[in-house]
């Protein structure tokens, strides 16, 4: 009868330790599942919010808003909860109603830089729906020992023939196309099919200078190894990395104008952890946060909130001292219609065979 | 009923092999052609059939140069890897000790136990202005100024020719090893110079090994992507990167499964030609 009573009682006492152990983890989700741009996947980046949090933070890096929608088509709802996309995908993403409304006054967006809010893409029908996160320029990046930062600030350089032999190009015909658009002073905003005949005429005539046309990999790869000095379509995005192999690898924004690129993070609205996921965006976009996520080991960015903890010589890297004059100077990406972008793309596809 | 159970035998044990080349292959083979009649329209897919694309890659220069591309790259692939792997194979097949052949043979093949895309971007260093080519003629006085070497065609069929050659060398030598030594011996007792032997006997009976060499470098390198995208600097399309761009850029899978499907008629011709060499047993 004891040894019966005791069995009980044992199973009694690992039976509620069990229930409270599951009810534990009901209320504190162990995981995130993150779907991201490469740059969140630094452990720089997320060790401090999992230890803080006692939750491991899985991330998925993706290449392109198709890629992510693609993902999010093959998987089942709940399966994700934190998002990172462009701000310029905002709308569309929020239109499949993917995203879920967030509360304005989690967010410090009095420390945000000017501009970055970019009306009409966080905010959809008065709701918020994504914070944004961290921008930067397709624009010109090269060796400041081989190229001056003066002749750099007037994209009519690219064309000298000076440079020729030494260029590589970003191969992404959106913001390329667009940069050369702005040097015919054309707004990317105003860009219509009538002015591609002068936009492809202007990328053959940089083409016999272009040694390369390739992806953020190749045309780093080129600028470090010697092989190309002038990366046109690159940034600080290409060169923050390779700073402290080599400090001569930097970036400017001509004169002209230049391309911005900017990168906002939102929650499913699908998500079963709401809260772990508003807390570990409130970490993205926090100084420490910030600071992590602008120098992160994939790709450096200017972070969206001024207030993030980076040293001087981190801030230098990214001219941050110019960033009033870049943010005015430069538009944000362009997302052409269907028929144009089909017509870009083609103009693209000659630009390459050509 | 011996003859009779044989045919349901040979069906029952090909079955699961037919089950998955016509779940795996032929189906998905069925869909793809049937995709190249389909036409992108704006955002979506018009499955009225039609020659549209076919006749779009005919008319437009891009997509024929990228054809004409790739056929230049992968046939001066295809003869620079026989023209180094022959005599490798040669020396390999009766020059080296029989001892010796496997450890030499296991060296050849060591380029294939890399990563591919590491193997190409490992290329790209060595072919860099400040790489390891450049800076050796520089050292010799070959050259004053570094060359561009990486980033241009040359450096796609220097990627290539390192790949195949081995994959050359090793049908050449399973050709050449089945050639008995009695043919040569009786070449040369008859009074044949060593050259008129490899010509009259060595070369025509080692010609499957050759065929089929090329035949396998012509139906990889021709369908290759990573090579040219890496090595080639995108200064200009082959067919195969002409397909990703409709796939990855614009989702223009129709057109993509049209140049997909040329790409496959010039495989099949190709094989058509070769189909009676396809052979290692020297007949």
């Amino acid at each position: 009868m004891k040894a019966r009573h005791r069995f009980l009682q044992s199973t009694g006492v690992l039976l509620v330790f069990m229930l409270v152990a599951a009810a534990c983890g009901d209320s504190e989700p162990t995981e995130l599942n993150a779907l991201v741009w490469c740059d969140h996947t630094d452990p720089a980046l997320l060790q401090p919010f999992e230890e803080a949090n006692n939750v491991t933070v899985n991330v998925k890096d993706y290449d392109g808003t198709g890629v992510a929608l693609g993902l999010i088509e093959q998987s089942q709802p709940g399966d994700w909860d934190v998002f990172v996309v462009d701000s310029v995908d905002v709308p569309r993403v929020v239109e499949a109603g993917l995203l879920a409304e967030l509360d304005p006054d989690d967010y410090p967006w009095d420390d945000f830089f000017a501009d970055v809010d970019l009306p009409g893409t966080h905010y959809q029908n008065d709701k918020l729906y994504a914070i944004p996160e961290k921008f930067g320029y397709n624009t010109i990046a090269f060796n400041g020992d081989n190229v001056s930062v003066d002749a750099m600030r007037d994209v009519e350089s690219l064309w000298d023939a000076e440079y020729s032999g030494r260029i590589a190009v970003y191969d992404y015909y959106i913001p390329v196309m667009e940069q050369v658009a702005i040097s015919l002073g054309i707004k990317p905003a105003d860009l219509t099919a009538a002015d591609l005949p002068a936009i492809e005429q202007r990328l053959m005539d940089l083409k016999p200078h272009v040694t390369l046309i390739g992806d953020v990999v190749t045309t780093q790869t080129a600028l470090a190894t010697g092989e190309v000095d002038i990366i046109v379509g690159g940034g600080e995005f290409v060169t923050g990395v390779l700073n402290a192999e080599n400090p001569a690898f930097d970036w400017i924004l001509p004169n002209q104008g230049g391309i911005r690129w900017q990168q906002a993070i939102g929650v499913f609205a699908d998500s079963e952890k709401q809260d772990m996921a508003t807390k570990f965006v409130q970490y993205i976009v926090s100084p420490e946060g910030q600071a992590r996520l602008a120098t992160s080991s994939c790709y450096w960015a200017m972070p969206a909130n001024s207030k993030a903890d980076l040293t001087d010589s981190e801030k230098k890297i990214l001219r941050w001292d110019e960033q009033d004059g870049f943010v005015g100077n430069s538009h944000p990406y362009f997302i052409p219609d269907a028929d144009l972008d089909a017509a870009m793309l083609d103009v693209w596809t000659r630009f390459l065979q050509g | 009923m011996t003859q009779n159970k044989t045919p349901r035998k040979g069906w029952i044990l090909t079955g699961p092999a037919l089950i998955w080349t016509s779940i795996f292959f032929l189906a998905p083979m069925g869909m793809v052609i049937a995709y190249s009649f389909f036409r992108r329209v704006g955002g979506s897919i018009d499955t009225s059939p039609s020659l549209y694309n076919y006749q779009r890659i005919f008319d437009e220069p891009v997509f024929l140069d990228a054809l004409k591309n790739s056929l230049e790259v992968v046939l001066i692939t295809v003869v620079v890897s026989i023209l180094v792997a022959y005599p490798f194979a040669y020396i390999l097949a009766y020059r080296v000790p029989p001892k010796w052949q496997r450890p030499l043979l296991l060296l050849a093949v060591l380029p294939f136990w890399t990563s591919y895309v590491v193997r190409s971007y490992s290329w790209l260093l060595v072919l860099a202005k400040n790489g390891v080519v450049n800076g050796m003629m520089q050292t010799t006085g070959l050259i004053s100024e570094p060359v561009s070497l990486a980033n241009t065609r040359l450096a796609t069929v220097i990627g290539f020719v390192h790949f195949f050659t081995m994959l050359v060398s090793l049908t050449i030598y399973a050709s050449l090893t089945q050639i008995p030594d009695s043919y040569r011996k009786a070449a040369r007792d008859l009074g044949a110079s060593s050259p008129m032997t490899f010509l009259r006997i060595t070369l025509p009976l080692s010609m499957p090994g050759v065929v089929v060499g090329a035949f396998l470098t012509f139906v990889l390198a021709i369908g290759d992507f990573i090579t040219p995208q890496i090595l080639g600097g995108g200064q200009e399309l082959l067919l195969p990167q002409a397909i990703m761009l409709q796939v990855q850029r614009r989702g223009d899978f129709p057109l993509a499964a049209a140049l997909s499907v040329i790409l496959l008629v010039i495989v099949i011709a190709v094989y058509g030609v070769s189909a009676k060499r396809l052979t290692l047993d020297g007949k």
